[in-house]
This record gives C-alpha cells, structure tokens and sequence, in this order.
C-alpha cells in the first residue's frame, strides 16, 4: 500500500480523460473520476473533456437519491482539491443539449471540436469511458 | 466484523464499515482501539473534518488533500503530513477515513 | 394498448426514433433511465416529440428526471410520473415493449 505525499510525481504524463456517457446509465462515469482523482493524487497532469452525452454528467440539480444512487456529482467540486484545473466541455455537444455553462456545477472551458483534437495529440496517454 | 455496545457492525477484511450509516462515536472508539489508538480531541477534529468532507464531496481524502484541507481549516501547523502522522501511525488518510467510518480514500492501489 | 419504454439517450442510440416510428396512434410511450433525456425542451429531438405529442400519450419517470438534475428544463406537456404511476401503466395496458 504506498500513499501519495506532498511531493509531486517525479516524471508527471500528460494524462487525457475523455468521458462521453451520461452519468446513471453506466458505471463508466464514476470509474472515470475515480481514475482521475488517482492520476491527480499520484501527481500527473490530469486533463478532463467530457464530449457528447458526457456534458451531462456535469449538469447542477443531479439528485439521485430516488433511483438508489451515489451523487457522485458532488466529487467534481472536490477536483480542485485535488489540482485538476484543466476541464474542457465540447462546445457542440451542450449546445445540441440545449445546454450552457451556467447549468454545470463546476467551472469548465468550452472548446471546439477541431480544438479537442489537436488537445489529444498533445497528451501522452488518452483514456476513454 | 465489531461488537459495539451489544450491536454487531458488519467490516469489510480492511476493517473499513460496510454500511456507512452503521458510524457512531462508539464505533470509532472501537475501530480506533483495534489499530491501538486511543481517541482525544486532536484526533476528533480530524475525524470531524473528514466527515464533513465526505459530506460535501462524496469521497474521502486522499494524503495530500487532506493536509491541504487541514491546514486551510486547522491552520499551517496542523496541515503537515508530520502531524497527522503523529496522530494516525503511517497511513493517515487511510486510518482515519476507517475510525470516520467512511469508504477507503480512491488514492490507495 | 402497448405502452412503450425508451430507456436510452437519443443522443446515443436509435431507440426514440424507432419507437416512435413504430408506435401506434393512440399508444402510451414513458421515456425512462436514459431516455428522460428525450423530454429535454431544448434539443434537436424536441420537434420530434412536439409532434408526436398529439398521437400518444407520453410519460417521464420523475426520478430519472430528478437523478439527472434536469426536471426543470423538460417539455411542459410530457407528464411525470413517479414508481407507482409507472406500475399503474404496465397494469393497465395489455403488453409492455421496451426500446433498448
């Protein structure tokens, strides 16, 4: 069992989650934060887009008490906390929702499709959920 | 598994609770006393803190987290991984997310 | 009658649409899971339901709505329902068809 200390990782890799799913349809929403709060209290540079249906897992109000659920909504405002500042939502993608950056519970970057990929080319490592 | 005050409180084989709800003082006294800690104020206000961040952010902690979010709430003094060393053996984060009676912090392999 | 489920985004499957297309006039579609997201006023489908509105009578699971934090930004006309209401609708109707 290692824990992670105050001092960042030695050789940080530009990390790159891209979540594309609604958030109570699948476990794949809550694997993917739990992956980025690992990433980012090991040190790497962790960035975050959400893409398609994954705009919603960012939208406010999310209460899923009803359906017997964990609101994991609410960890997404601990990702500042834990030094991931770097959260980007596609543009089209909330647009097409009917959405917009008021309605997310967390501060997030719009940026353009064109955008994202050259984003991905950057990054050492791209996961995807 | 734990006997509190006549009432059996199901542990996963960590020791961590497997129902969330199943926290007490007593249970935290009793969780504490398996991993030879005895429980006094300083340890309490840890274990409060960890609470209300589980309360607010649906997780606990990891290490480094949790000392920034001690020093800012607790002060400088207490925000050193020394400090919550001194009161929580080696693991801190881990320790005292199980005697909060909370899930295991996600930084942990 | 059939009442009909849809239980998938329409952003991320075919299930809407091939319900609606094969839904009879007069039969009951509840939108539920994922397909809550279909009730959304602001949407490329939101055309679609507005004109299918008149030919079925359309339902909304109100937990599946309030889980994903968008109760506030459906379609005025599609009625919430809560777990008994949707049991009270499987028992009513002769079948049930589940698009997923």
């Amino acid at each position: 069992m290692t824990e992670t200390t105050e001092q960042p990782a030695v050789n940080p890799k530009k990390l790159l989650f891209l979540n594309r799913k609604a958030p109570y349809g699948s476990s794949l929403p809550r694997e993917a934060l739990d992956a980025v709060l690992m990433a980012s209290a090991f040190g790497q540079q962790v960035t975050l887009v959400f893409l398609g249906d994954g705009v919603f897992q960012l939208k406010t109000q999310q209460d899923p008490s009803e359906i017997e659920m964990k609101n994991f909504s609410k960890t997404f405002a601990a990702l500042e906390l834990y030094g991931v500042s770097s959260i980007f939502v596609e543009q089209s993608s909330l647009q097409k929702r009917g959405l917009t950056l008021d309605q997310l519970l967390i501060p997030a970057k719009l940026i353009q499709s064109h955008e994202l990929t050259e984003l991905l080319e950057e990054q050492d490592q791209v996961m995807s959920f | 598994m734990l006997l509190v005050e006549g009432k059996t409180i199901n542990t996963d084989k960590e020791g961590y609770l497997k129902n969330l709800q199943d926290w007490s003082e007593a249970v935290a006294e009793a969780i504490a006393q398996q991993e030879q800690i005895s429980l006094t104020d300083p340890h309490w206000e840890i274990i409060w803190l960890m609470r209300d961040f589980y309360q607010q952010f649906e997780i606990a902690p990891a290490m480094r987290v949790l000392v920034k979010t001690v020093g800012q709430q607790l002060g400088k003094e207490k925000g050193r991984s020394i400090y919550l060393m001194s009161l929580f053996h080696e693991s801190p984060a881990k320790l005292a997310s199980k005697i909060a009676g909370l899930p295991k912090p996600t930084n942990c392999l | 009658m059939i009442l009909h489920t849809v239980n998938r985004s329409p952003f991320d499957t075919n299930c809407l649409n091939d319900c609606l297309e094969m839904a009879a006039a007069g039969s009951s579609i509840i939108l539920i899971e994922d397909g809550v997201y279909a009730a959304l006023s602001k949407t490329q489908f939101t055309d679609q339901m507005l004109a299918a509105l008149p030919k079925h009578n359309f339902y909304v699971l109100r937990p599946d709505l309030q889980a994903r934090g968008i109760q506030d930004c459906i379609i005025d006309e599609i009625e919430a329902v809560d777990y008994s209401g949707f049991v009270t609708l499987c028992t009513e109707l002769d079948k049930v068809v589940s698009w997923y």
